[in-house]
């Protein structure tokens, strides 16, 4: 069978143009290398849904997180059933001169279209957010920003496009892609081949690799690295805002950031590297951002953190770019989604889309739409008075499986249903081995019931795919 | 809410311990909770031997030594609740708790805290590099290897020379794996004296005092760690740096008392050793919450745990009864 579009990557832009795609009459086949989506760069985002602030007014990407940000808080968020906290933003200036910049950026973000800016006293940063070093003298308030999941924003985008059709193939690296004619190609993978009228390239950190395969030489791909702490989730009230210095040239700055899941995270580092597989934190970047963080609020500890990880920022150039490329006909190119890539996703998502309906792409609405997909449930996430309500339906939300996180035995197999298939898949979706302990008391426990689940021996699980498997032998 | 007499949070070597302290001081009513099937807690994954010398004059294995207790505390028909889960406690002294199929609510007139430690984990020291599968924390490779029968690799490093880590070097010998190191970055390991003797020197494994591991390598699974030598104040020493290739690291650099249940609860924590604050033995700074063993502090031997713990129950009773001024 010809699929009518193929995307490759199942990170944050694969998995929304997924679901956009299926509110459409197609077949769509999404192909994702690793062994679960959001494995890539997804899972390494801040989770901040940005305002659209910090972009010039002219760049694609500003629009697109504007728009991204409006979705989200209007449509997405509720459709999804997504842990979306509208926590809003503030960009801080530590004198005169800096507080001159606010306005400019104010200006700025109102151009765009960014909703409710305004410039906040010491005053107000007194009574609102109160650690707050008082060497900050005012701030930009941007009431629209937020925090989710990012790795559960992909999973729930991805659960709800493959519920509307969409066929998801993991463990399938797109290994060569070959164009027969035009809106003509075959892709073959490490398992597979596939044949397809449209292809749209949202591989991140490889999106030059997969350009490079038909031909496209100018898709450069910069890894640029970013660190990140988390802190104790008892640290959860440490600020009540997501908190920025003003940006630099290549980054936003190093930030105190709330997480959705309470454990507040501080970082990133921006430094361009050459290695796509370079997740390794260090010394320096540690107190990079204890500094860095450290000059706005002042009372963060080192003995605070409790986890860290790198990421790599997929640039190419200082824009988002997402292209048709008339030469190559049915080939779209949607690289260096960088920042504010989280955010912009559903835009870029109808962005695209409307790019390739205008190049022949059918655009016959489903009838059968199905726009709603069940929140999953978190015990983390409810009172204890819901909690008793639900174990008395069902016995298994009274097994707790992960101690500092209150996971449930049921949580871990509703995850397994959902997709998860490793230690990691486990603890993106539930939180189990993501607290203080990293596992020490449930790792054993959780990989019984994965064993179960997927009537696998513990020999094959593996933390994240892979060779990264957990055990070596069985007495 | 029922109503308890005294609840007693763990049923490891302090809570059966302390359970047995308040009934030999006149409780009447005592209910344990315990998270997991078994009693006796981490014990049961300790099948060394070396426990019981003080308590019982002859030497068992942990297994054995939580036996004893077990065996004690059903024959005084002290009351148990198992696969129960404490969520939340108050300074008003109720306790929440799950367990399959219910949630139990709880007043008690005295709670004993009885929950153990955990272990630090190489996010806290922190040591930097890659995140790959194959670094464990000392205790977890133990429960593997232990209860489940699982061996975690082929070629280890242990990082930290404290008494796990030194256990587990040996335990990994018998499964036939190799042990290629242990890294210790104090000047003097905090393990006991037998068990450097007979955990490591016996098995010729290097022990390398005064250094640290700067980076574990490998992306899938563990590769090679990256070491070198440290000065008195733990910074690296310039040209020192040698890597050990291996596919497994354990990381044994600590525990800490479990605590977060009394912190939430408002009682005061000491921020360096997350131990309680407790102006009197066992008395946390919410009258009527008492911490025994390792939640209170972390000891060397299970012997002085279940000593301490009786006290603590007792203390805990006369409370109870009005009879603690």
């Amino acid at each position: 069978m010809k699929y009518d579009v193929a995307i490759i990557g199942a990170g944050i832009t694969g998995a929304a143009l997924a679901r956009e795609l299926s509110k459409y009459e197609l077949n769509i086949i999404l192909l994702e290398k690793e062994i679960e989506p959001a494995f890539g760069v997804s899972k390494s985002n801040s989770g901040i849904i940005h305002s659209g602030t910090q972009n010039p007014s002219d760049s694609l990407k500003g629009k697109l997180c504007v728009e991204g940000n409006r979705l989200m808080r209007e449509e997405i968020a509720k459709d999804l059933g997504l842990n979306f906290i509208q926590c809003g933003q503030l960009i801080t200036a530590f004198d005169e001169e800096e507080k001159k910049k606010l306005f400019e950026i104010k200006q700025e973000g109102e151009k765009l279209g960014v909703p409710g800016l305004e410039i906040k006293d010491r005053q107000w940063l007194n009574k609102n957010e109160p650690n707050l070093s008082k060497e900050v003298i005012a701030a930009l308030f941007s009431p629209s920003a937020g925090i989710i999941s990012p790795y559960r924003y992909v999973y729930a985008l991805i659960e709800n496009a493959t519920d509307n059709g969409v066929i998801l193939k993991t463990e399938s690296k797109v290994l060569a892609i070959e164009q027969k004619g035009p809106k003509d190609f075959e892709i073959k993978t490490e398992k597979e081949y596939f044949k397809t009228s449209f292809v749209v390239n949202c591989a991140g950190l490889y999106a030059q690799e997969i350009a490079e395969m038909i031909g496209i030489k100018d898709i450069k791909i910069v890894p640029r690295k970013g660190e990140e702490y988390l802190l104790d989730k008892k640290r959860e009230n440490i600020s009540n805002h997501i908190i920025f210095p003003l940006p630099s040239k290549n980054s936003k700055g190093i930030l105190m950031i709330k997480t959705s899941d309470g454990n507040p995270m501080i970082g990133p580092t921006a430094h361009e590297i050459e290695d796509k597989e370079d997740l390794s934190t260090t010394e320096n970047g540690l107190n990079e951002v204890l500094e860095g963080v450290k000059r706005m609020i002042p009372s963060v500890d080192k003995s605070d953190i409790i986890a860290y990880f790198a990421g790599l920022r997929p640039s190419c150039g200082k824009d988002f770019v997402i292209r048709y490329e008339k030469n190559r006909d049915g080939f779209l190119n949607m690289a260096g989604i960088q920042s504010p890539g989280l955010t912009a996703a559903p835009a870029s998502a109808a962005y695209a889309a409307d790019i390739l309906f205008k190049n022949g792409l059918s655009c016959a609405k489903k009838k059968n739409f199905k726009k709603y997909r069940q929140r999953p449930i978190h015990l983390f996430q409810i009172p204890l008075s819901k909690t008793e309500e639900l174990i008395q339906k069902d016995p298994s939300y009274g097994d707790i499986v992960c101690r500092c996180e209150m996971v449930s035995a049921m949580e871990i197999r509703q995850a397994i249903k959902r997709g998860a298939k490793t230690l990691d898949g486990i603890k993106f979706r539930t939180r189990a081995q993501a607290g203080r302990c990293h596992g020490g008391f449930c790792t054993s426990r959780i990989m019984k019931i994965l064993s179960e689940e997927l009537n696998i021996s513990p020999l094959e699980i593996t933390k994240k795919g892979k060779n990264s498997n957990i055990i070596k032998r069985i007495k | 809410m029922k109503e308890r007499e005294i609840v007693i949070i763990g049923a490891g070597p302090a809570g059966l311990a302390a359970a047995l302290g308040a009934k030999d001081k006149g409780a009447k009513d005592i209910l344990i909770i315990e998270r997991d099937q078994y009693l006796g807690g981490i014990l049961n994954q300790c099948i060394h031997n070396g426990f019981g010398l003080h308590r019982f004059k002859e030497e068992l294995t942990g297994p054995e030594y939580a036996q004893r207790y077990a065996d004690m505390v059903k024959s005084a028909g002290i009351e148990i609740s198992d696969r129960t889960f404490a969520v939340k406690i108050t300074n008003k002294k109720e306790i929440f708790c799950l367990k399959p199929g219910e949630m139990m609510k709880l007043k008690a007139k005295a709670i004993i805290l009885a929950t153990g430690c955990r272990e630090r984990t190489r996010e806290m020291i922190p040591i930097h590099g890659f995140r790959p599968s194959g670094v464990y924390p000392a205790g977890l490779a133990q429960k593997m290897i232990n209860i489940e029968g699982w061996i975690p690799g082929e070629e280890a490093v242990i990082i930290g020379s404290g008494d796990i880590g030194l256990i587990m070097a040996r335990r990994m010998i018998f499964e036939g794996m190799k042990v290629k190191a242990v890294i210790e970055i104090m000047p003097k390991s905090r393990g006991l004296r037998r068990n450097i003797r007979q955990c490591l020197e016996d098995f010729s494994i290097p022990l390398y005092l005064s250094h640290k591991v700067t980076k574990i390598h490998g992306k899938e699974r563990v590769e090679k760690v990256s070491v070198c030598k440290v000065d008195e104040s733990f910074k690296e020493i310039k040209d020192t740096s040698f890597d050990i290739k291996c596919d497994t690291v354990l990381v044994s650099v600590g525990l800490i008392p479990e605590n977060e249940l009394l912190e939430a609860a408002g009682g005061l924590i000491d921020k360096k050793t997350n131990s309680p604050v407790c102006l009197k033995p066992y008395q946390t700074s919410i009258e009527g919450i008492f911490s025994c063993g390792n939640c209170n502090k972390v000891y060397d031997l299970v012997d002085w745990v279940s000593r301490d713990s009786y006290e603590a129950g007792g203390l805990a009773a006369m409370y109870a009864n009005g009879e603690l001024k």
